[in-house]
Order: structure tokens, then sequence, then C-alpha cells
């Protein structure tokens, strides 16, 4: 899970990692009087769930209030590929001597987190990265052990020489690692962190993203998803216990597993086909999930043709038959239908089916075809 | 022969008494695993399909020398669960829990290794060796025994491709479902080791998907390591970035990951990736005659028994993942 820049650099407070002061807005008329509050030069910060938003025109700078008025009304409504800025963060603008970056994610080859700290911070980092990959020092943690104190000191002096500033960015790190495991993160960020004229050493910026699995004894982070700011099928996906991600073609997929889910739509792909989704009804055979996912495609207007393609292990077909002829009933899908349904009780689940009459396929790859062909015929 | 499970298999279920675990015990049982205890803390003494129950991992291997564990309990208790197994003294552990932390697996693999014990999952479907035993959660009715060895990173596409090989009469020695999750006690590389020694293993069907370098690394494994033919599945092609498909490990980012970047690296090796599930055993086929027609079989530099136990990779090694950086 996601959480926006305000809400990271809350959690980052505290922990004790100095961030410039600031508050959240909603409206413009709310940022003005956040900027009239603080009385000094601002900067006006799209709150939205993508990369890029400063070069797509989301963060300003406004000498004052007034300027803080045309520029909160700019950017919120904007629109920052394909998503809507609903809230800024209006923070101070800081004098910034040097920028500095500061990572820690999950290293899944060496299976430990890794820290990554560079001198070269600021919004050219992954060009650093990939031209320069010296200029970035990684320092690999023993998640039994944790960040020794040490370790954060030889960080830092790959960041600063001078003492005190070593010490402030030691101790940063140190915090940002202790947010990173008590929050379950899979990746916490400082980029950038900044040393101002009076020789402070703080956290410009601030980006957190927490383990889905682990959400459930994170509840204050948890209680910071912005539905709002996702988009609403895969909202509704998720309370419905379905794994869902829109695409943008015109073949809806209902399939059971991950890896499954995603060969299927491949396949759509090799064949000539775009796919509408990604949609997992996991592993269970509830039959309810059927009908939820059929209700979630539906509610895609570009969707010409659906696609069920069930493998029964643990899954009984019998039941997603049951699912399919309850969603049926409910929901009466004017778009095409075809079904592929192999495994576990496949007989049980032809014979619940056969008053249907919807066409049916053998394999994966028939069933693709069939599917392509249906969505042509209706376009 | 087969890899990792067999007819010596004493097996213990860890959370019997639950929906998915009473229900697995049985089909396990029937299946023919010796299947010799199960436990739930504070159930002991009781019965599910006949399997005698115990309050501890360490009561039950007291009492029937099970030498390998299956997890099918709460993600919330998971980690716990792997400990108790380990601790008393199991070797082998398969963790079958779906939703376990990340920060909870980082700890427990680590512990893992340290105990040289070995752990497979979690978010995984198990493993079967056919006619042999079956540890897990695939159904039995898909496989038939032969000399095909299947290492996938998945649950049901790995039943689409055992079902396409079953088809073609092309049966398995071992399949094998490593799991989905960004951190797994069992790679790639630890089961191409195990197929590659395992003499009845012919050939090696891999089937990998979106995200991590796993499959990467495989690919440089085989070429320096693996003799016998390979034929691997990537799935995600379509996926876009930064969207996790399901599977926790299953995302694209940074740039990293993507089936593009698996396949390439896969090819580069002489490794055929197949367009679709049902055209591995066509590809496979193919792979086997190819081979034994060749008048030079590659010589593998055999470290196999090295490979086998659990070793970090040298730091040379390193992440190709770039910070995540960038957004102002």
């Amino acid at each position: 899970m996601k959480v926006h820049e305000y809400q990271a650099k809350q959690v980052f407070a505290k922990a004790g990692i100095p961030i410039p002061p600031g508050d959240v807005a909603t409206t413009p008329h709310e940022a003005v009087e956040i900027a009239r509050k603080m009385n000094r030069p601002v900067m006006i910060k799209a709150q939205v769930h993508v990369g890029g938003r400063g070069k797509a025109g989301g963060v300003q700078y406004a000498e004052n209030a007034e300027a803080a008025q045309v520029l909160a009304t700019k950017i919120i409504g904007m629109d920052i590929k394909g998503l809507k800025v609903k809230k800024v963060l209006v923070t101070a603008a800081e004098e910034i001597l040097s920028e500095s970056y500061v990572g820690i994610i999950v290293d899944r080859a060496q299976q430990r987190p890794v820290i990554m700290v560079s001198a070269a911070g600021g919004v050219d980092i992954e060009e650093v990265a990939a031209k320069t990959p010296q200029k970035i020092h990684k320092l690999w943690v023993d998640p039994i052990l944790g960040l020794r104190a040490y370790q954060a000191r030889n960080l830092a002096a790959k960041l600063y020489r001078d003492p005190g500033q070593m010490r402030q960015a030691a101790d940063i790190i140190m915090k940002l690692y202790d947010v990173f495991w008590k929050a379950d993160a899979t990746l916490a960020e400082i980029n950038p962190l900044v040393t101002t004229p009076g020789g402070k050493v703080i956290a410009l910026d601030a980006k957190l993203n927490i383990d889905d699995n682990s959400l459930y004894r994170q509840p204050e982070i948890a209680a910071m998803r912005d539905l709002d700011a996702e988009v609403p099928e895969e909202v509704k996906a998720r309370e419905a216990d379905l794994s869902y991600v829109k695409l943008d073609g015109n073949i809806g997929c209902v399939v059971n597993g991950a890896g499954l889910a995603m060969a299927t739509m491949d396949l759509v792909k090799r064949y000539g086909g775009e796919p509408a989704n990604f949609l997992d009804i996991g592993g269970s055979s509830n039959p309810q999930k059927v009908v939820s996912a059929l209700e979630i495609i539906l509610s895609d207007p570009n969707v010409k043709a659906i696609l069920f393609n069930i493998f029964g292990g643990i899954t009984r077909l019998d039941d997603v038959a049951n699912g399919i002829v309850a969603a049926f009933a409910q929901l009466k899908p004017s778009v095409p239908v075809v079904i592929r349904l192999t495994g576990t009780n496949e007989k049980e689940a032809t014979k619940i089916l056969a008053g249907m009459k919807l066409p049916t396929a053998r394999t994966l790859d028939e069933a693709v075809k069939t599917a392509i062909e249906m969505a042509k015929a209706e376009a | 022969m087969a890899i990792f499970i067999d007819k010596k298999t004493k097996l213990v279920v860890q959370g019997i008494t639950g929906r998915d675990g009473a229900f697995h015990a049985e089909q396990m049982k029937k299946y023919g695993t010796d299947v010799v205890a199960g436990v739930t803390p504070g159930k002991g003494s009781s019965k599910v399909a006949g399997i005698p129950v115990y309050n501890s991992v360490e009561e039950a291997v007291a009492a029937t020398g099970a030498n390998t564990s299956v997890i099918y309990v709460p993600p919330t208790f998971a980690a716990d669960a792997i400990y108790e197994a380990i601790d008393a003294g199991i070797k082998l552990v398969v963790c079958i829990t779906e939703g376990v932390p990340v920060n909870d697996m980082l700890k427990t693999v680590e512990y893992v290794k340290a105990k040289g014990a070995r752990l497979i999952g979690p978010n995984c479907p198990g493993l079967i060796s056919p006619e042999l035993a079956k540890v897990g959660i695939l159904p039995s009715t898909i496989v038939k025994k032969g000399s095909v060895g299947v290492v996938s990173r998945s649950g049901t596409l790995t039943y689409e491709a055992i079902w396409a090989l079953t088809l073609a009469d092309m049966g398995q020695t071992t399949c094998i479902g490593i799991g989905g999750d960004p951190i797994i006690g069992t790679n790639f590389i630890d089961c191409l080791a195990a197929f590659e020694a395992d003499p009845n293993t012919k050939s090696i069907v891999m089937i990998g998907e979106i995200g991590g370098s796993d499959e990467e690394t495989a690919a440089t494994f085989i070429k320096e390591h693996v003799t016998k033919p390979v034929v691997a599945f990537i799935a995600g092609q379509t996926a876009p970035a930064d969207k996790r498909m399901g599977h926790a490990g299953a995302i694209v980012s940074g740039g990293a990951g993507t089936a593009k970047g698996k396949i390439d690296a896969l090819n580069a090796v002489g490794i055929p990736v197949a367009g679709s599930p049902t055209e591995i055993p066509e590809l496979l086929k193919e792979r086997i005659k190819r081979f034994s027609t060749r008048s030079t079989r590659p010589t593998a530099k055999t470290v196999v028994t090295r490979i086998a136990t659990p070793a970090r990779p040298a730091k040379a090694a390193a992440p190709k993942r770039k910070p995540a950086g960038k957004h102002k």
C-alpha cells in the first residue's frame, strides 16, 4: 500500500526525523490559510500515488499567500498521469545547500533489507544509479541483528564531511531503518535529504510503501488509505477479496490464481486481443466471489467479451458453476461470455451450466481465441 | 527417485485441525504420503482422518520420527510455526500459508539457513512426487509418474503446465511450486540443482513470472551447471509497471523484473520459452531430441552439492535494482 507524502512525513516526524513544517489542504482556501499562518515562502505539492509529479507541474514554489492561492487553484483538480489531484501539501520552502538520497528496500536476491545512500540525491537519482552506480553506496542489514550505530555512521560519512551533519544524518538513517522495520515497509525513502544554510539536515520529501500482508498489524497506517486516490473498481475488488487490476483492453478475464491470470492475459494479447483486466478470484470456491468478479468486469464499459478460465485444483468447479449461474441471474450480462473450466468436479460443473447454453472451450488457447472473435463481432 | 520428498518422507501437518489442514491432510494421506502426525496447540490426543494430533511439533517428532512438516496455519502464526518445526529438528518445512508479512520472512529465512534446514514457500502449492508422496495442495489427478522435473513460482498456472505434460504422456519426477512471494525459502536454483542431481529427472520445465530477478539468476545457473534439457514459460508479459499482479512478488518496478528481460535472459543461454503453457510439451520434446542427437553434451562444472546448501550469493552479484527514487 502506498501512502501520500504528507502521511509518510507524519510517520517520519513521529519517529524523530526532522521535516519542514507544513500541512495538507483539499481546497485552495485551506492552502492559503496554511501559507498565511506560516508567513513565509511555501511549496505546493500535489499528493498523488504516481511518480513524476514535479515534471508534470504538480510541485510549485509560492512566494506568498497570494501566489499560494493561484497555484493551489491550479494544482488541485489537475490530472497527473490519469489521476486527479485532490490534496496538496503546503510546506515551508527551504533554502538548500546540498541534496542527498537515502532509501531502504527489501532486496529479494540477497533476502535482506538494503540501505542505499548517495551524495547525488534529487530528481535525477535514477539517472545517477544508471550512469554512475559507484555514487550509490549500499549496505545490507542482517534482519535478525538490525542496523548497528556504526553502520549508520559509516553510511552518513558517505554523504557529509562536516561532523555535525554526519551525526545528524547517521541519526536520521537509524530512525529511517526503525520506521522501515516497525511499519513493515517495503520502501522507505528520503529524496532529497538536504542541508540548510544553518547546517541542519532535514528530509524534504518522504516516501513510504507498506507490505499489504502486514496491514493487519499496522492499524494506524491502514487507516491512512486514501480511497479517493485509487481506481474505484480496484477498491471494490479489494473489498470483495479479489485481486483486480484495470487495463485498457476489451476482453474481461476471470481467472483463478495470479500466475494463470497473467498467462491468460498474455495469451489474449498473443492472439491479437487486448485484455481489459487482471482478475484473480483466488483459491476459494465461494460462489459470491464469482458474482462480485462479474459485477466489477461489467462495470467497465470497454468490455466487449468475457472469458472465464478456471483450473480446478483446490477450487471446486461445481462451486464456480453455481457462482456463474447466480451471477447471470443477478446481473444479466449483455456481452458474450466464453467459459473454460478444467479439473476438480468438471462433470458436475458441466451439468450445472448445461441449461444456460453458454459457449464453452476445452483448452485455454481455444477459450482465448473464442473470446477475441466475440469481442471483434461486438465492436 | 525424486527431489525433496519420496517414500522416506514422514510428514507432520501443522494446523491439522483447521479447515484447510484437515482437508489436505486427508488428501495427502489418500495419495499415499506417510502422514505420521498433526499438530494443533491444545488439541493433542485427538485424531484427524486417523492421524494422531499432538500439542507441539517437538512432541510429534519424538512420538513419530517425523522428518518433514507442512504448514496450513493462518498468516499471523506462520513464521512461528516455521521456527517451531526447525527447532524440533525438522529439515524440510513446506509453508502453504498465503499472506505472510515480508518482515517475518526476512528473519525466518535467515534462521532456517543458519540451522541448515530447507523451507519451501510460503504462499506456495507445495510439491508432489508422483506415486511417491505429496506435500501441499497440488491436485494429484493431474500428475503422472515420469522423468520431467517441474519447478514454478505459481499455483494454477503450474497445474495448467503439468496437465499439458500429462496429456502429452510426459510424466514427472517431482512438481514443485516455490511460491509467489518476494522472500521465499527455496528458489529456482535450489530446485534446478536438485533436478540436475536426480538421476531419474531427464528434463526440466521452469515456470516463472514477472518480478524480482530469480529467472535471470536461474538462466546463468543453467548455463553453467545444468546438463539436462530445460524449457521455460514466463507469465506477465502484458502486466503494467508498478501494479501488483496478485502475487506479492509479481510486480514490475523501476523497469526491473519484466517478462521481456527474463525471456531475453533465458533465450540468451539457449533456453526456449513457450508462448503458451500448452506449447510446453512440444517444445520440451524438441529440446530433448536435440540433446540426444547432439554429439558433444555440455560439460557442467558440477558444484551441485555446494549450491544445494542455501548459500548467500556473493556481494559482487548484488542487486541490479535502482533506488526507487525520483518522484518530485
